[in-house]
């Protein structure tokens, strides 16, 4: 059998993947189940967005109180006004205006901590967010 | 014309495939494909002084809808109010209709009623022309503390999907097919027409008094 289109049909499909990928960032820490919704939108460019987790640890040894990760590392709500400002600082200036932070939160997170999160998000002047949610069929 | 007897040097190419196959390998284990996806909301300024921090609407211009700590669902304009047992109620069942059609009829006012929101002519440009609209109208969304992510979510999904299927009726009427086929600026056309007029407002604490 002749199989010498074989490596380039290989590159072919390589060359796809090596475009289409977008590397994992970032390892989760808080475990999410994220709240269903029919109505939802893409978020397009994912160089312009910001994602802040809220869950439950994953690691049991620290609670099951809802936890906020920022990157790789556990936050408090007073630290978004930093990590807003060192993302906007890292974008292209022409960028900044459109960036848009996704809130990745558990479907049973009280809504006393998404608020003191929106309030952060309001005083760091990212006011572009998204609640982040599956796609549901109805 | 002599033939070039000078042989270009074969190059073992047979472990290519192997190489590209590894590669291969590597991206489709690091790749994730998974788009995010969510609602997007756009938030209101932080308030630059106290006396700026309420606006005052009209009360037939206000539809409230409250979700208070046991994720029951309360909708209420000055025609009065519906409300909803639990999230999986909002798709309307025991003799309510479903939260969507409420907004919808709340957005709209067909009948000019005076305890819905004012409609005032606005001109929109061809083909919609002059009509009136409820330019003024809010929907206010507020929670409780202790409400449920998912409930508040549910209820942000109702209020859009409203404004979604008045955008696709819109878009039906004036340029005959469908909200996604229209071009940029008809699509502007028809948000302008519909604009998404939604205020997240200060939690308060029902559920301690």
């Amino acid at each position: 059998m002749n199989t010498s289109s074989m490596p380039d049909i290989v590159f072919a499909i390589l060359f796809f993947f090596m475009v289409t990928t977008t590397m994992r960032s970032e390892t989760l820490m808080v475990q999410m189940k994220l709240p269903s919704a029919t109505e939802v939108q893409k978020l397009e460019k994912k160089s312009l967005v910001t994602y802040i987790n809220i869950g439950v640890p994953m690691d049991t040894r620290l609670g099951t109180g809802t936890q906020m990760q920022l990157n790789d590392r556990f936050a408090d709500v007073s630290d978004i006004q930093n990590y807003i400002a060192q993302e906007k600082a890292s974008m292209n200036e022409a960028d900044q205006p459109l960036m848009t932070v996704s809130i990745k939160a558990d479907e049973a997170t009280r809504m006393q901590y998404i608020t003191d999160v929106k309030q952060a998000l309001r005083q760091a002047y990212a006011l572009k967010i998204s609640y982040s949610a599956r796609k549901e069929e109805n | 014309m002599a033939k070039s007897s000078k042989k270009v040097p074969a190059l073992n190419a047979s472990s290519m495939a192997d190489i590209s196959f590894l590669l291969l390998t590597f991206f489709l284990l690091v790749s994730n494909m998974d788009v995010d996806s969510g609602l997007a909301r756009r938030l209101p300024p932080p308030p630059q002084s106290q006396d700026q921090t309420s606006v005052d609407v009209q009360r037939r211009n206000l539809l409230v809808v409250l979700v208070n700590a046991q994720n029951e669902i309360l909708v209420q304009d000055q025609q009065g109010l519906v409300v909803y047992g639990n999230e999986n109620e909002l798709m309307g069942s025991a003799g309510n209709a479903a939260m969507k059609d409420v907004v919808k009829a709340f957005v709209l006012n067909e009948s000019n009623s005076a305890e819905l929101p004012q409609l005032i002519e606005e001109d929109f440009g061809p083909p919609i022309g002059i009509v009136p609209v409820t330019s003024n109208h809010v929907v206010s969304i507020q929670n409780d503390a202790t409400t449920r992510y998912s409930a508040y979510i549910a209820v942000q999904n109702e209020v859009v999907k409203a404004y979604n299927e008045l955008r696709e009726e819109g878009s039906r009427r004036y340029f005959g097919m469908g909200y996604e086929e229209l071009s940029i600026s008809q699509k502007e056309q028809i948000d302008k027409l519909y604009p998404q007029r939604i205020s997240e407002a200060e939690p308060k604490n029902y559920g301690d008094q």
